[in-house]
């Protein structure tokens, strides 16, 4: 059996930034994966982030992951890739699964970076092959080199649709068009001119009534829908295209947080089934701690600065106090309250603010 | 303030435009940025990049970028490092014909100085002919090459985009 003072399950950006606020404080952390490759969700992103300086904006995803993966190395943090954790015991002890062998690691505290996985919808034809999650197409065009076909639709406009369309489109494919089923556009306006600029319309207020295609996917029927999200009739269109691609949403990845028994609570605005936690990312269970796309779905900026939040609770719960400790704390929670503050961190706000109410009414 | 058109198209529509469309009287001394971001969204790589300081975010990071043009130079170091891509460099002393619209450009092939390609508008429509009097292509710009197509007069206003022909 092992001990270590902090292990952290997920090496996205939250992960990552906790390992490295921890180490400023002499904390020895254990950084855990299932990929190869560190960095969670930034290894596929080729495009230039969003956010201030201080949160590398303006450099692309991949590089981000890249620089912090670097700082890792340099700082000598333990790395296990290619090492999921597939269990949480009651004594506290964290199954790892590491070169087919399991390992039971027994940390003094432990913290879930351990992101999102992709919704789906269903549709007449949603089974058929050439119906791809967006974040699986990213994935093998950026990861893999590989392209998912040759003309897509896509489904979902927020930031992972606009986004993946407009990389689909830098591969080479043609993007026939992005529908999203409310008034809105969902993401960022300006990735959305983008992508119109280069001639694909954005058709909102649209659905896809089926996939159309025997053995795989060769078009698609789409239309336009009403207030209450019913087809309107005669505005069918079909579309003719080999890759159907969702991107609806995000869920949290809760399982380490519910097998060791920490509070949930379902908070719509944060993606669904999250764990309560405090201002440094402490869940209802001592010790444990949370943060990133699986406290709520946000963005790697705001991941970045809960999973540091989280690190410099993790120094907080095993060193005790410092100034110069509370100092860097609010600093980092102001840096996130700023990110948080205009209209598309009204979501997050709104659920955070749910959140903590939770535990208020369960205590 | 958003034009509904914008929130649910992502084409701006001519009031948008025209909020982030610099005075006649600058536009006539030569190249100046044009800063085409509408949205209040948590962002300001292009208050840190400018040399000038003619964009201001301020502490509010989710504020939207005001432009002092008559600060701008035209530089046109704003437009690769805009996550949104959402600047343009409009130079209408370009000549007396034609003036000057530099855009950020992330696809291959990249175009020749030379090229005549077609211009588009925010919609991918043609709109005119085009010549590629200049691209740009360094290590600071981050794979985010930048093109500069001399249009027609009048067109300053239209063209954000362009297409190679085959
Ligand atoms: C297409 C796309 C575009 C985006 N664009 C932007 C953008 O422009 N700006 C921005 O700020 N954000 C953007 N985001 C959001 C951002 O990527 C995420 O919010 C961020 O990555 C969340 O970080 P995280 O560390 O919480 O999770 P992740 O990055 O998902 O990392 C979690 C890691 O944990 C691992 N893991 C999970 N379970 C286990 C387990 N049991 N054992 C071991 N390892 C495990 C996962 O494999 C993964 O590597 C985008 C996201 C997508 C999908
Ligand atoms: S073009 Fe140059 S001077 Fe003008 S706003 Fe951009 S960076 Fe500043
Ligand atoms: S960098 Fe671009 S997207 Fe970001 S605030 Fe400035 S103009 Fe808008």
């Amino acid at each position: 059996m092992n001990t270590l003072d902090f292990l952290i399950i997920g090496g996205g950006p939250a992960g990552l930034m906790a390992a490295l606020a921890a180490s400023d404080f002499g904390l020895k952390p254990l950084v855990i994966d299932e990929n190869q490759k560190l960095g969670g969700q930034l290894i596929k992103q080729t495009h230039m982030f969003f956010g201030s300086k201080a949160e590398r904006a303006g450099t692309r995803g991949f590089d981000i992951g890249t620089e912090l993966a670097g700082e890792m190395e340099k700082r000598g943090i333990e790395i296990w890739s290619n090492s999921p954790a597939v269990g949480y015991y009651p004594d506290g002890t964290v199954a790892v699964l590491k070169n087919d062998k399991l390992h039971g690691l027994k940390p003094k505290a432990v913290l879930a970076a351990t992101g999102a996985s992709e919704n789906f919808v269903t549709f007449p034809g949603s089974d058929l092959p050439g119906v791809y999650g967006a974040g699986a197409v990213q994935t093998l065009m950026n990861v893999y080199g590989i392209k998912p076909g040759q003309s897509v639709l896509m489904i979902g406009s927020g930031n992972i649709g606009l986004i993946v369309s407009y990389q689909l489109m830098q591969a080479g494919v043609q993007v026939k068009a992005i529908i999203e089923g409310l008034p809105n556009i969902g993401g960022y306006l300006v990735h959305a001119s983008k992508i119109a600029r280069a001639g694909v319309p954005i058709l909102t207020r649209h659905t896809i009534l089926e996939a159309v295609g025997e053995d795989q996917v060769k078009g698609a029927v789409i239309s336009r829908i009403d207030d209450k999200w019913q087809p309107v009739a005669g505005s069918q269109q079909n579309i003719e295209c080999d890759t159907i691609c969702l991107a609806v949403g995000l869920t949290p990845l809760t399982e380490m947080l519910w097998q060791a028994g920490c509070q949930m609570n379902f908070v719509p605005e944060l993606g669904g089934q999250v764990a309560w936690h405090d201002e440094l990312m402490m869940t209802s269970i001592p010790g444990i701690f949370t943060a990133g796309d699986v406290t709520g779905i946000e963005e790697a900026s705001t991941a970045m600065l809960e999973g540091e939040l989280a690190g410099l609770g993790a120094v907080k719960y095993l060193k005790g106090d410092s100034k110069e400790l509370q100092c860097r704390i609010d600093d980092t929670a102001c840096r996130l309250a700023g990110l948080r503050a205009g209209p598309f961190g009204q979501k997050a706000r709104e659920g955070k603010c749910k959140l903590k109410e939770c535990r208020i009414k369960q205590v | 303030m958003l034009s509904d058109k914008l929130k649910s198209t992502g084409l701006a529509d001519a009031a948008d435009i025209q909020a982030a469309w610099p005075a006649e009287e600058r536009l006539k001394k030569g190249p100046v940025a044009v800063v085409e971001c509408f949205q209040e969204i948590p962002c300001n790589p292009c208050e840190t990049s400018c040399p000038q300081k003619a964009i201001v975010v301020g502490q509010d990071i989710n504020a939207l970028p005001r432009v002092d043009h008559s600060k701008c130079n035209g530089c046109t170091i704003c437009v690769s490092r805009c996550p949104g891509l959402a600047i343009f460099v409009i130079d209408e002393k370009y000549s007396e014909a034609e003036s000057a619209v530099t855009m950020p450009y992330e696809f291959l092939p990249l175009p020749q100085k030379g090229d005549t390609v077609e211009a588009l508008d925010r919609q991918g429509q043609t709109c005119c002919q085009a010549k590629v009097i200049r691209v740009v292509n360094t290590k600071a710009q981050d794979k985010t090459p930048l093109v500069t197509l001399a249009i027609p007069k009048g067109r300053e206003k239209v063209v954000r985009f362009f297409k190679l022909v085959p």
